[in-house]
């Protein structure tokens, strides 16, 4: 379910970098400022683990696919959302600059979609509620099953969100949605029983670690207002870009769904924030601009001079090729011999 | 299944050993190349969801820095349809729902949905091409110490820059528990069944718990006090210089000019 930078938009791939950033740099000063210096190579090598531990893989009873674990509750659980933000982001930058998952601008999405949702939702909001202080393996299992599967949802629902606002793929946001989340309940049914799994093989075993990682993050703790900050800021962001760009394109029913909910739900709290933001995203968002001016979808005139234009393209492209071609020629000699 | 592990470490490793050669590309800053591409990909996504013809010009790039950094096409092509099946299986439905014509070449009826589905691909392409260029001539742990430089929390590229220190040792230790336990589970090929799973997950965290306060106490016995330090010497030159403005100017005229159907008329007129 990684989200690609082909199907983004530049408003909504950098606004979600926005504010993926700035949710790495509030959870960098927590992590720093909350003085377990043993914190930093545990996250660095359970972010190694869960790398690890997808490849490894599990037949699912009585359908003959195959699962594996996603992590990311499970280090909520182990870490606290802070440390444990960090390095699902770490895990998500290495899978994207070394597997192409998803893409360099994707990247703010993913980090969005797989890390603030199971970190300070899941985890603070459910998990943490339902095992409540004296856990049974009964209620380790209801909450990591509801945590992941919400989790999960939300993720997806991310994933379709955003593909959707950035307009490039035609499928209409509902059926979208009937298409990813059921694949994500099933996904997320598998990751909650892992996830219980898992903790209750530690529970068993060294229970130490366990009450050591709840005491790092005491209840009361789990900072909500911050998230919601930055939820807010993401819709207020794509919505008010958003609506502006929907009004360029008649067509579409997910254009105008959005722009009334964006309306709905933002306009009346922070008409202030809104308008300042959208004065910090043109400044700081140079190229949306470019693209939103001009939208080839409805100009049947630019068109008209695309045969000429793609046999421009493929001239370039050719001349493209032979240059590279070129160049490696050249510098094959230098590299054959060091 | 370890096939799939053995690829894994495979390709990480021929990333890292392709980032070690030494051509023009590979001495270049980080941030040149690290900014040149962001420029790259906010381009290229920002063209309308139709757009073919000048989207082409932009395979440029990729093919000057594949060349410049003498890397291999065939690799990179091979990593980038193992990635591209999301994308097709979000993109094929745009041919299906949008059948409004827009392009007739000679009797052809080329409809915006098959044009809007070839500019994802190409889109798909280049983004992905160029994040994997600059991997495969940049090297992972000098792109980490590129972002630290422009500004990303120190701590988050030292989480980056250990992750990946132990990445090739959790996935080693994987891999030799999935060997082990394909050795012993004779008429189940290798198939793992849930509780064994578990097991096998539990005991790989509780050695990676252990590991890492082995690490702690050499990081706490060679002097680490909370603070992190990374040495890095990088020098933004004149070279670098040229490469990113010289680089990110062509793509913002590109963007902004429509120079490919100036081109194509020009060669039409041409042949007329």
């Amino acid at each position: 379910m990684h989200m690609a930078d082909a199907l983004l938009s530049p408003a909504v791939g950098t606004t979600m970098w926005a504010v993926t950033a700035a949710t790495t740099a509030y959870c960098s000063t927590k992590v720093r400022k909350s003085l377990d210096d043993r914190k930093i190579p545990l996250m660095a090598v359970l972010a190694a683990f869960v790398f690890a531990a997808q490849m490894i893989n599990f037949t699912i009873p009585a359908t003959g696919s195959s699962g594996h674990i996603g992590g990311g509750l499970l280090l909520a659980i182990l870490l606290g959302p802070h440390a444990a933000f960090l390095a699902i982001a770490s895990v998500l930058s290495v899978q994207a600059l070394f597997f192409a998952d998803g893409g360099l601008l994707a990247l703010g999405c993913n980090i969005f979609n797989l890390g603030v949702f199971p970190c300070f939702i899941a985890y603070p909001l459910i998990y943490k509620k339902i095992i409540g202080s004296d856990p049974t393996s009964g209620r380790l299992l209801t909450a990591s099953l509801i945590a992941a599967v919400i989790g999960l949802q939300l993720g997806a629902l991310g994933v379709v969100t955003e593909t959707t606002l950035s307009g490039i793929s035609a499928l209409p946001f509902s059926s979208f949605v009937l298409l990813m989340q059921p694949i994500h309940l099933a996904i997320g049914i598998v990751e909650g029983v892992v996830t219980a799994g898992v903790i209750s093989f530690i529970w068993q075993t060294r229970p130490e670690i366990l009450t050591r990682a709840a005491a790092d993050q005491p209840l009361g703790m789990v900072p909500i207002k911050p998230i919601l900050i930055g939820l807010i800021m993401a819709t207020v962001l794509t919505g008010g870009v958003l609506s502006w760009y929907a009004s360029e394109h008649p067509d579409g029913l997910e254009w105008s769904m959005f722009k009334v909910s964006g309306h709905e739900e933002l306009q009346a709290p922070s008409a202030g924030v809104h308008s300042s933001l959208e004065g910090v995203q043109a400044k700081t968002a140079f190229l949306p601009d470019y693209g939103f001016k001009e939208t080839p979808g409805n100009d049947s005139g630019r068109l008209g001079t695309s045969v000429a234009g793609l046999v421009g393209g493929m001239l370039v492209m050719l001349l493209g090729a032979g240059i590279g071609l070129v160049l490696k020629k050249r510098n094959a000699p230098i590299l054959s011999n060091p | 299944m370890s096939a799939k592990i053995d690829r894994v470490l495979y390709e990480i490793g021929h990333m890292d050993s392709l980032a070690e050669a030494d051509t023009p590309l590979h001495r270049l800053d980080p941030r040149a190349n690290l900014l040149t591409t962001a420029v790259f990909i906010v381009c290229v996504v920002s063209f309308g969801r139709y757009e073919i013809a000048r989207l082409l010009p932009f395979f440029l790039y990729p093919a000057v820095l594949i060349g410049l950094g003498d890397l291999p096409l065939g690799f990179l092509l091979r990593k980038l349809l193992i990635v591209s099946p999301f994308v097709i299986f979000i993109g094929i439905f745009n041919p299906w729902l949008d059948r409004t014509v827009l392009l007739q070449l000679g009797a052809l009826d080329i409809s915006g949905g098959w044009l809007s589905f070839i500019s994802l691909l190409l889109r798909f392409s280049l983004t992905v091409g160029a994040a994997l260029v600059l991997i495969a001539s940049t090297g992972f742990t000098t792109i980490c110490m590129g972002l630290e430089k422009l500004g990303a929390p120190r701590i988050f590229a030292v989480q980056l820059l250990l992750l990946y220190r132990y990445l090739f040792i959790l996935l080693d230790q994987a891999t030799r528990m999935i060997r082990a336990h394909a050795l012993r589970s004779f008429t189940r090929r290798g198939r793992i069944t849930l509780r064994v799973f578990l097991q096998m997950l539990g005991n790989l965290l509780l050695r990676t718990i252990d590991r890492a306060q082995r690490i702690h106490m050499a990081m706490l016995s060679r002097g680490f006090t909370g603070e992190i330090r990374i040495v890095r010497q990088f020098r933004f030159g004149p070279k670098e210089f040229f490469f990113m403005f010289g680089f990110s100017g062509l793509f913002i005229l590109l963007r902004l000019t429509d120079a490919v159907s100036l081109l194509g008329h020009l060669a039409l007129g041409g042949i007329r």
